[in-house]
């Protein structure tokens, strides 16, 4: 039977099945475009001269807010990495605060400025402090799923990393340890292609970086990065392994790094622009953008209405964060260690 | 007051705080069943269960980073290192992270955890088994250093090391282990971290000095007591941050100073302690500040005849007081 020009551009609505209403799946979509407009708008405050440093997000939208979906945004500790821009905004980190983060004032949640910009950390979200040595913070989230095991809390821990760091020591102790524990760990490796200069090929003897699960007795996978629905499938399994006691799992979503690996870095002197655009036809933003709009949940309407308030919101945050102060230079010696009154 | 052994009373601080707060838990390699190499943690399994004696893989630098992560759940974790030489595979997760853990997030995270550490040679260690790690730590705001040398210190610095909202290492002379035997109140008391001890009071010589040399210094000076010759003897107990307060008072007390370490000499803890007393004692000096401690040779050597001659001895701390009193 011959299908009608209709019927052949009709997609298939993926979500419903999933739990996920149509306000929800834009909700997640705001969050993605949030995080990508943050990050460019980071680049021009850059190249204005009015913040040192950029470390980018884009590329890895899709799964940072489709995996936060996953997990109890009430009870869960995360330990995101340095480019999780989506995923803190979908964690409850504010647009005022990431703006306050990179322009490093007394404010910032994270760090008050004492730490470069996407350093993520707040306790009241229960995000933990996290550093520039790649991996350290996996054997950490391992600690808290040890920790709530022994308090007998049902939580779960989440951890990203890139693929780069997957070669780190840390990474394999921590799973490791998590895997002989059983432990209630989730660790997430964003795979971007990149650790800084060096491609894949030059990082890793295997296909994926889930295939090393096998060697800790987990639970491994590796999903459609640009996919925030899939990151969403990905992570609500693993998360249900360990609340049912069934221990951790090691995630990877397949994504590719669109930007420098930060504002300090030529990314030209080691890949080709023609290889960039190739990998922007699968950019999660606009893909996803593209599932709602054919599924016409994001009308042009909803679609303006949606850009000029983040845009503003934006706006708003950057003056803000402009104009707020940085710390006292004094308060340098402040909380080398805990301070009695 | 009974009589306890050095190892026994970590075993006593161990066991007293796991019985006073149920977030007091310990994780290392074969810390279990065993009781720990040394024996350190011996009955700790039995009665606080695995959940709460923790043996791990062998992986050091995830025993401490899996101790901060639940030190961050707000548990207080305390990690064995087996030996000291064995810490560096942790060295990132002790200096860049819990070090940094409450600086970074502006005070918003803290990481109070205790890593536990037998040190020091004398034991037929060789290199790797023998060595005195804590100058590679001694330079990191953040942390805290405690080397105590009596069982009485170890027993009350050890249960403020677990209480401490900071992260501490606690390094234990292994050598001291069953050597050094001492009273200890049978009543519940901790002692302060940050603050040295005046050992012995004298007024011809200062030696200041911490872990198992402290016993060397007592009984060079017992000896030389005989000769006329009076010694004051400050045990640092907690090596970084330094009581420098102590260290000026005590090199002001005699104006001689003998430093003492069993570590290498060259940037070694008493080289700063060595710069506190120049940058303040100028004029209350009548000898130059002296140092004995190993040769800068990487580590001691296994065979008896190399390893005496590298380690520092009761005799050499004698023959070094006597030199500066006569100056």
């Amino acid at each position: 039977m011959m299908k009608t020009g209709e019927e052949e551009n009709k997609v298939e609505n993926r979500h419903h099945a999933l739990g996920f209403s149509d306000q929800d799946v834009l909700n997640m979509y705001r969050i993605m475009l949030t995080a990508r407009r943050i990050d460019e708008r980071l680049w021009l405050l850059n190249r204005a001269g009015k913040i040192p440093f950029v470390v980018s997000c884009q590329g890895q939208e899709a799964a940072q807010v489709g995996a936060a979906f996953a997990l109890n945004r009430e009870k869960d500790y995360v330990a995101p990495y340095y480019r999780d821009y989506g995923f803190v905004l979908a964690w409850g980190m504010t647009v005022r605060e990431m703006m306050l983060n990179n322009f490093a004032k007394a404010e910032d949640p994270n760090s008050a400025g004492r730490q470069m910009p996407g350093h993520f950390g707040d306790r009241k979200l229960r995000m933990l402090t996290h550093s520039s040595p790649v991996t350290t913070q996996n054997p950490h989230a391992v600690g808290i799923a040890l920790a709530a095991k022994i308090k007998g809390d049902d939580i779960v821990s989440f951890v990203t990393f890139g693929e780069g760091s997957s070669n780190q020591g840390d990474f394999h102790e921590a799973c490791n340890f998590a895997g002989v524990h059983k432990l209630p760990v989730i660790f997430m490796c964003e795979n971007n292609h990149y650790a800084i200069s060096v491609g894949l090929k030059h990082q890793l003897a295997c296909a994926h970086v889930s295939d090393r699960a096998a060697g800790y007795g987990m639970f491994g996978r590796t999903f459609d990065g640009n996919d925030p629905l899939a990151a969403y499938a990905a992570v609500k399994e693993a998360a249900d392994r360990a609340h049912r006691g069934e221990g951790p799992s090691l995630l990877e979503a397949n994504c590719y790094r669109l930007q420098p690996h930060t504002s300090d870095d030529n990314d030209m002197t080691y890949r080709t622009k023609e290889e960039v655009d190739a990998h922007k036809k699968y950019d999660g933003v606009l893909t996803f953008a593209q599932y709602l709009r054919d599924l016409e949940i994001l009308t042009p309407d909803v679609e303006q209405q949606l850009e000029e308030q983040i845009r503003s919101e934006i706006d708003e945050a950057t003056d803000y964060a402009e104009q707020a102060p940085f710390a006292d230079p004094d308060s340098v010696l402040r909380y080398v260690y805990e301070e009695k009154d | 007051m009974a009589v306890i052994s050095y190892i026994e009373a970590v075993t006593q601080a161990l066991k007293e705080e796991m019985e006073r707060d149920e977030d007091v838990f310990v994780l290392g390699e074969d810390v279990g069943k065993r009781g720990g190499v040394f024996q350190a943690t011996k009955g700790l399994y039995e009665e606080f269960g695995e959940k709460r004696v923790i043996d791990t893989p062998l992986a050091e630098s995830a025993i401490v980073g899996v101790g901060i992560g639940a030190a961050m759940y707000g548990l207080r974790p305390v990690a064995e290192m087996q030996f000291s030489d064995f810490m560096l595979p942790a060295a990132n997760q002790i200096i860049s992270e819990a070090a940094k853990t409450r600086y970074r997030s502006n005070n918003d995270w803290s990481a109070p955890i205790t890593i536990r550490a037998p040190y020091g040679g004398g034991v037929h260690g060789g290199l790797y088994h023998s060595q005195s790690m804590e100058a590679i730590f001694a330079n990191v705001p953040g942390l805290k250093i405690v080397m105590p040398s009596t069982p009485y210190d170890v027993k009350g610095l050890l249960k403020s090391s677990i209480r401490s909202n900071d992260p501490v290492i606690f390094y234990e002379h292994k050598r001291a282990y069953r050597l050094i035997k001492g009273e200890v109140p049978d009543q519940e008391y901790t002692l302060p971290i940050g603050k040295a001890d005046i050992k012995r009071e004298g007024t011809d010589v200062t030696v200041i000095t911490y872990g198992l040399a402290v016993h060397f210094a007592l009984k060079a000076a017992e000896k030389l007591a005989a000769d006329g010759i009076s010694t004051h003897i400050l045990d640092l107990r907690t090596v970084y941050p330094l009581d420098k307060e102590a260290v000026i008072d005590a090199a002001r007390k005699t104006g001689k100073v003998l430093l003492v370490t069993e570590d290498t000499k060259e940037g070694s803890v008493i080289s700063e302690v060595a710069a506190t007393i120049a940058e303040n004692c100028l004029f209350d000096l009548d000898a130059p500040v002296r140092r004995l401690a190993a040769p800068d040779a990487p580590s001691m050597p296994y065979a008896a005849p190399l390893e005496k001659q590298f380690l520092i001895t009761p005799e050499k701390v004698e023959q070094a007081i006597r030199d500066l009193a006569e100056f």
